[in-house]
């Protein structure tokens, strides 16, 4: 038969139906002032981490909370627990702890 | 003692509540603590959402009030002592008044800039607030930076003091957005060579022609429009503003250098608003404005009898719904003082 490079495409949209919210339900759990975020970007315009790599905490969470986890693992372990972005959060976060909990999360679901 | 009602505040929910009262046949006693009669709008140049001249509407509230209305400036209310026929409202350097109810029409307060620290009002030369900027066009003068450069890029800064648990104001201030898209074109249309770029959290065009205004600014005007909130503000050695923040739409951090920055100041609850709520025993909400008997039937009532409360002594409001809720409140009244009489 002639290959004609047809080929079947996996679904690349998020798929809330699916997704793994394990560490989305523990970290509003253990940290739920994490449910206060309304995705202002405050917390990644004044991340250290985020001014010389890619991490952007706020897409970190999102992606948490649409239960798209496969990259967090290794993400959340470039921050570097500054601080500045719990300052700087106009809902209150606790950013610290929504860090240390993603982890725990993690070691959890492993 | 004759139907006397005593309105609390000349600003355009005073003005407005006294002149609806006098045409309802009560006697109007208007108390204002400032110079002038006028509140903030005296200060605004143009209205959203049409540009208007904030003068015709200044105008229109003080003819509403005519001549049946009694309007004192510069006083200050001591104290409120309540009988059982009304109050009588003590007045610094001046003899008490009194009437059957009483109208708190106090208004609101800008938010004070300073405290937003790391945005650099009051530190740096060229962060001004939203109403210096409208007191600039007010004036009829030309926008410059502060040593008198025509500024090439202008930011300007939503939800400064709203929407931000850091200075205790959770509640978002309603007029702010629809202000800096106003104000953008104004200097659009000002300095035609400036960039202007508005860094907001959400747009909220709430009502009518909102939208269209918000639609004109892009497609008229070219303003830029990025969404993140500002993260701070620092000022390099020409005085020049280099602004930090996400933009959350790429998932970057983002900086940008201007040379003037505009800070939407938001709604808070006045101290005289406080002060003279602590005197009749009326309640506030934990946003600090006051309280209402039910915040849908009887929102311009109080659970005081004879008090009522009009404009945004309840929350931030545009002028519109300040000119509807003052009416209903001068109606509200005089169903009140119609049940006294009728005992």
């Amino acid at each position: 038969m002639i290959n004609f490079g047809y080929k079947i495409m996996r679904d690349e949209s998020i798929d809330l139906d699916r997704n793994d919210m394990r560490i989305a339900e523990y970290l509003k759990l253990h940290e739920p002032s994490i449910k206060l975020c309304i995705g202002c970007g405050s917390c990644t315009a004044t991340c250290s981490t985020g001014h010389f790599t890619d991490f952007n905490i706020r897409q970190v969470h999102t992606f948490i909370r649409r239960g798209e986890i496969k990259r967090v693992k290794k993400e959340i372990q470039r921050c570097m627990f500054c601080g500045k972005c719990q300052l700087v959060c106009p809902r209150g976060v606790n950013l610290r702890n929504v860090i240390l909990t993603i982890n725990r999360a993690i070691e959890q679901i492993g | 003692m004759n139907d006397k009602v005593i309105v609390i505040g000349g600003g355009v929910a005073g003005m407005t509540a006294a002149g609806a009262l006098a045409d309802l046949g009560m006697e109007v006693l208007l108390l204002e603590k400032d110079t002038r009669t006028g509140g903030h709008v005296k200060n605004w140049d143009r209205l959203f959402p049409s540009r208007r001249p904030g003068r015709e509407v200044m105008d229109f509230v003080g003819k509403s009030m005519g001549s049946d209305v009694e309007q004192r400036c510069n006083v200050i209310v001591n104290s409120i002592i309540r009988s059982d026929d009304g109050f009588s409202v003590q007045l610094e350097n001046s003899e008490p008044v009194t009437a059957k109810s009483l109208v708190i029409a106090t208004g609101y307060e800008l938010f004070d800039a300073h405290k937003k620290e790391e945005y650099g009002y009051g530190i740096y030369d060229n962060v001004i607030t939203s109403a210096e900027l409208e007191n600039i066009f007010m004036e009829g003068k030309k926008l410059t930076t502060h040593d008198g450069k025509t500024p090439a890029r202008i930011a300007i800064i939503h939800c400064v003091g709203s929407r931000d648990e850091k200075v205790g104001n959770l509640y978002c201030s309603k007029v702010c957005c629809v202000t800096g898209v106003k104000q953008a074109i104004e200097i659009r249309e000002m300095l035609p060579g400036c960039e202007v770029t508005s860094f907001y959290m959400d747009l909220r065009m709430y009502d009518r022609n909102f939208e269209e205004l918000y639609y004109e600014a892009q497609q008229k005007w070219g303003v830029n429009f990025i969404r993140g909130r500002l993260s701070e503000c620092a000022e390099n050695p020409d005085h020049s503003l280099v602004l930090k923040t996400e933009d959350t739409l790429t998932g970057r951090p983002l900086k940008l250098t201007v040379d003037m920055v505009v800070l939407l100041v938001g709604f808070v609850p006045g101290a005289e608003t406080r002060r003279i709520a602590q005197m009749v025993g009326l309640q506030s909400g934990a946003d600090g404005f006051l309280l209402s008997a039910d915040e849908h039937i009887l929102d311009n009532s109080t659970t005081v009898p004879g008090v009522f409360l009009a404009g945004a002594v309840k929350g931030p409001a545009c002028i519109v719904n300040t000119i509807a809720d003052a009416r209903a409140t001068a109606l509200q009244v005089k169903t009140f003082l119609s049940s006294q009489n009728a005992v």
